[in-house]
């Protein structure tokens, strides 16, 4: 039976059509065809048929860039939007570089912001080039010529894209195309586009790396320490060898897991079930989360590094006569699990190695598997395909840690000839690490008779993410990690006494960034923290903020702006019971109303009024799925989501233990897009940080009860 | 073994462990990878296949006891009430990475087949084995009512 269907399909999907134009200009200064690798501008490509592929240099796991994408470069060129497709980029980071960073990645929730000006560009310079071949045909000037849909117009001569396609080959492209103004947008901040992922994703063709299959492929699970840090002492084969479709089993050469292979998925899983085998646990972690807490605890009384000092040494007197409010919050380890467990093809090529991958990092997976496999960076090959979720899960800051090297050193180990798919399945994702940080801080607010906060002493004991890793030397200052302490440490707010203080908490738990990144616990503190000053002073929570926002700020001012817009949007009242959050991250600013209702300890989460300023809006709708979907992330952690240890074992290990938000949790959403001619920011992001403290100060003031310490089912709540 | 499978309307072969679940054949060896692995223990609902017209895991079902039964993939599904699921999806750009919406819709095929008019506690309830970790829950339930409206209409 044929069985590489898939394969033949997603190559079909992908495949260039016949006579198509990549706009760009080769060495020579003409215009390059798809035959030339020397493309400069490689972001479109044109048929005759019509049809506009964009080539999109980020990964779509969900957020909506291949959609945005599209709209960039399709508003400039005033393409069909129905004849307008994304391919994704391959790996070349001369061309597809992220530009703030000098690599090819996607991350920070800054893909429209760092492609804005790019794709628009991209596009404008095919529709100059149509533009000036029709001319150039009709004889006509160029301003004569009006372009709506693909189409061009002038007096009773008409003609699409596609008809000049092969005489736009002949053409120089001008290198600095007119772009719109705002009020000539079409498709930039339209509310009705639809997704370009729309039809693959609800037919079930959409191909994910999960479903990839090409010939002569194995499969490849791995078989890791139950304890972080452990090492392989020594293993049986035997009953595993007799699982149907088994094959091989080999050892990492770092002893830090077997790599089970065989005939197909289930195999592979069965293997290494029946696979036996003994650790080594002199060096792994082997606490258990209360060990872990009150070593945070300890950690927090004298702070290693001071990111924010107070501004005298007398600040670091308190102040006897002050009325203080002390506060200490506890956040878990958290997994990501998207909900495609991690997966990759390898396979080898004329010149070196294939990835098939959901690709979040295709610069790292060169220089990881380069060095694994002692090949230069560009010869391997990335295919970028649809990701089923990240979260941050397929990333790191140590390329050495990217799941595409462990692929690498399973197609190494196996002799570099057979295509090696690596699959996890869900107990690997839960129990395989790479956690948002566990997260202790432990805060002292003093405030004067009349409730003014004058000092603000706040110490945080996390692990840091940076550390050890690539990009220590560029993320780490003074020995401070900024992703522990962002969204304290450069708070908007007014808190010109505030200390900031930090200590790294050390483990060999492996953790990562995760959606939100720092912000997913400094948020939850800082806005609880606000809303029991709140409380303790009678003030209005939105008021109380507002005061600490000073006006000639821009940023600040925009966080007024969204705070008053939420206020009014939400019909929030002085006095009334729900509750108040909001946060700056990712250059973007959301506030949340949240309105629960509680029978003694179960709690409904009923609404959510969310207000977001992104800058410009280029896709609405976009915009609103990542906020309803960033607010449905942010809650199911913080329900119900812990990675616990006892004495160093994961005690999670799949959907029955580490229960993800459902349905009936979902509550309704209202998203306000605020109107902003600056500049595109993050939304994958951003709505995840405020969302937790906006819904634990509506239980407060719903039931009198501070949740300090997360999951909330650990505070003794159900939610139904 | 070999074992005979209706599947889609046709009459496949398959040679399989007894054991091996539903899901990893279709996957694996008859390349319609439209039905998902999330989680292995029926706890997410990326599997969700139809069993003689009812939503099942096959993640959970092995071989051996699906070989009486008509199976149906997101592959195969049509008619009216596939039609306007799949459309509501669309005009509410439910999707977001998409793995899970194969078992979403065939789910919710499965509900408005028996009830065309859900109303929300219904579709909580239909709808609460099937796990979405970008949350596209609150447009899940929008496009459920759309097409419940198309149907209507």
């Amino acid at each position: 039976m044929e069985k590489n269907i898939s394969r033949r399909r997603f190559l079909k999907n992908s495949a260039a059509t016949s006579v198509s134009l990549i706009i760009g200009l080769n060495s020579k200064g003409i215009l390059a065809t798809n035959k030339t690798n020397t493309v400069i501008n490689p972001f479109v490509r044109m048929d005759q048929e019509g049809f506009v592929t964009v080539i999109a240099k980020h990964f779509e796991n969900g957020q909506g860039i291949s959609t945005g994408l599209a709209t960039l470069l399709a508003e400039e060129m005033d393409a069909d939007w129905e004849k307008v497709k994304v391919e994704f980029a391959p790996a070349n980071a001369e061309q597809y570089k992220h530009t703030f960073w000098g690599y090819q990645a996607t991350g920070n929730s800054e893909s429209i912001a760092n492609s804005f000006m790019q794709y628009r560009a991209a596009g404008a310079m095919a529709k100059d080039l149509m533009i000036r071949a029709a001319s150039k045909k009709w004889g006509v000037k160029t301003d004569e010529i009006d372009v709506q849909n693909g189409i061009m117009r002038v007096g009773t001569k008409k003609g699409s894209f596609g008809e000049f396609v092969t005489d736009a080959v002949n053409l120089t492209p001008s290198k600095n195309p007119k772009l719109k103004t705002p009020d000539q947008f079409k498709l930039i901040g339209n509310q009705d586009l639809s997704r370009k992922d729309n039809e693959a994703k609800t037919d079930g063709s959409a191909i994910y790396g999960m479903d990839v299959k090409v010939p002569g492929m194995v499969y490849a699970s791995v078989v890791r320490s139950p304890r972080f840090g452990g090492t392989l002492k020594s293993f049986d084969v035997s009953k595993a060898k007799r699982v149907p479709g088994f094959i091989e089993a080999k050892v990492f050469p770092d002893k830090r897991g077997v790599i089970v292979y065989a005939k197909n998925t289930w195999s592979a899983f069965q293997t290494k079930k029946a696979l036996l085998t003994k650790w080594d646990f002199s060096n792994a972690e082997s606490r258990s989360t209360s060990d872990m807490v009150s070593d945070c605890q300890k950690l927090a009384e004298n702070p290693e590094f001071e990111p924010r000092p107070f501004k005298t040494d007398d600040d670091k007197q308190p102040v006897k006569d002050l009325n203080h409010l002390e506060a200490e919050f506890f956040f878990p380890f958290l997994a990501h699990s998207p909900m495609e467990p991690l997966n990759c093809i390898i396979e080898p090529t004329k010149n070196g190695v294939r990835f098939y991958d959901g690709c979040q990092n295709p610069s790292g997976v060169q220089w990881a598997s380069s060095y694994i496999l002692g090949l230069q960076p560009q010869q391997i090959e990335v295919k970028t395909i649809y990701a089923g979720g990240s979260f941050g899960r397929r990333n790191s800051p140590a390329v050495k840690d990217l799941y595409q090297a462990e692929a690498a050193i399973a197609f190494a180990l196996l002799g570099k000839k057979t295509p090696v798919k690596l699959v996890w399945d869900r107990e690997d994702d839960i129990r395989g690490g790479y956690y948002r940080p566990m997260a202790f801080h432990k805060t002292k607010i003093g405030l004067d008779a009349k409730g003014k906060i004058l000092r603000w002493d706040h110490r945080i004991a996390t692990k840091s993410i940076s550390k050890g890793t690539d990009f220590e030397k560029f993320l780490v200052h003074n020995g401070v990690d900024h992703f522990s302490v962002e969204g304290c440490v450069d708070t908007l707010y007014q808190l010109p006494n505030m200390s900031v203080g930090l200590s790294d908490f050390k483990s060999s738990i492996p953790v990562l960034w995760w959606r939100g990144v720092g912000h997913t616990h400094t948020a939850y503190a800082m806005e609880s923290l606000l809303d029991m000053v709140a409380q303790r002073t009678g003030k209005d929570p939105i008021e109380l903020r507002l005061d600490l926002l000073n006006s000639n700020d821009l940023k600040q001012q925009r966080m007024a702006h969204v705070l008053k817009i939420s206020r009014r949007r939400s019909g929030w009242k002085k006095g009334n019971k729900r509750g108040f959050a909001a946060h700056y991250s990712y250059k973007t600013f959301v506030a949340v109303v949240a309105d629960v209702s509680a029978t003694g300890k179960q709690v409904h989460i009923d609404k959510l009024h969310i207000t977001v300023d992104c800058g410009v809006p280029v896709n609405p709708d976009v915009i609103r799925a990542q906020m309803e979907g960033g607010a449905g992330y942010g809650l199911g952690a913080l329900l119900r989501n812990e990675i616990t240890f006892a004495k160093g074992q994961v005690e999670q290990s799949n959907f029955d233990t580490y229960l993800p938000l459902r349905i009936s949790d979902m509550p309704e959403i209202d998203v306000e897009i605020v109107m902003s001619n600056e500049t595109p920011s993050g939304v994958g992001e951003p709505s995840v940080p405020p969302t937790g403290p906006a819904v634990a100060n509506a239980i407060f003031a719903v039931t009198g009860k501070r949740i300090l310490e997360l999951p909330m089912t650990q505070s003794g709540f159900q939610f139904v | 073994m070999l074992f005979k499978l209706k599947i889609n309307g046709n009459v496949l072969d398959v040679e399989a462990e007894p054991q091996t679940p539903l899901l990893w054949v279709l996957r694996d060896d008859l390349d319609l990878t439209g039905t998902k692995f999330g989680c292995g223990i029926s706890s997410c609902g990326a599997c969700t296949v139809h069993l003689n017209g009812t939503p099942v895991r096959s993640c959970s079902i092995p071989i051996e006891s699906a070989i009486d039964s008509e199976i149906t993939t997101i592959e195969g599904i049509q008619g009216k009430v596939a039609n306007a699921v799949q459309q509501a999806w669309r005009e509410k750009n439910v999707v977001q990475c998409g793995y899970c919406q194969s078992g979403q819709i065939m789910s919710a095929v499965g509900l408005l087949k028996n009830n065309p008019s859900p109303n929300n506690q219904e579709i909580d309830g239909a709808m609460s084995g099937n796990v979405c970790r970008c949350a596209t829950y609150f447009r899940i339930r929008d496009a459920i009512k759309l097409a419940s409206q198309k149907l209507e209409a």
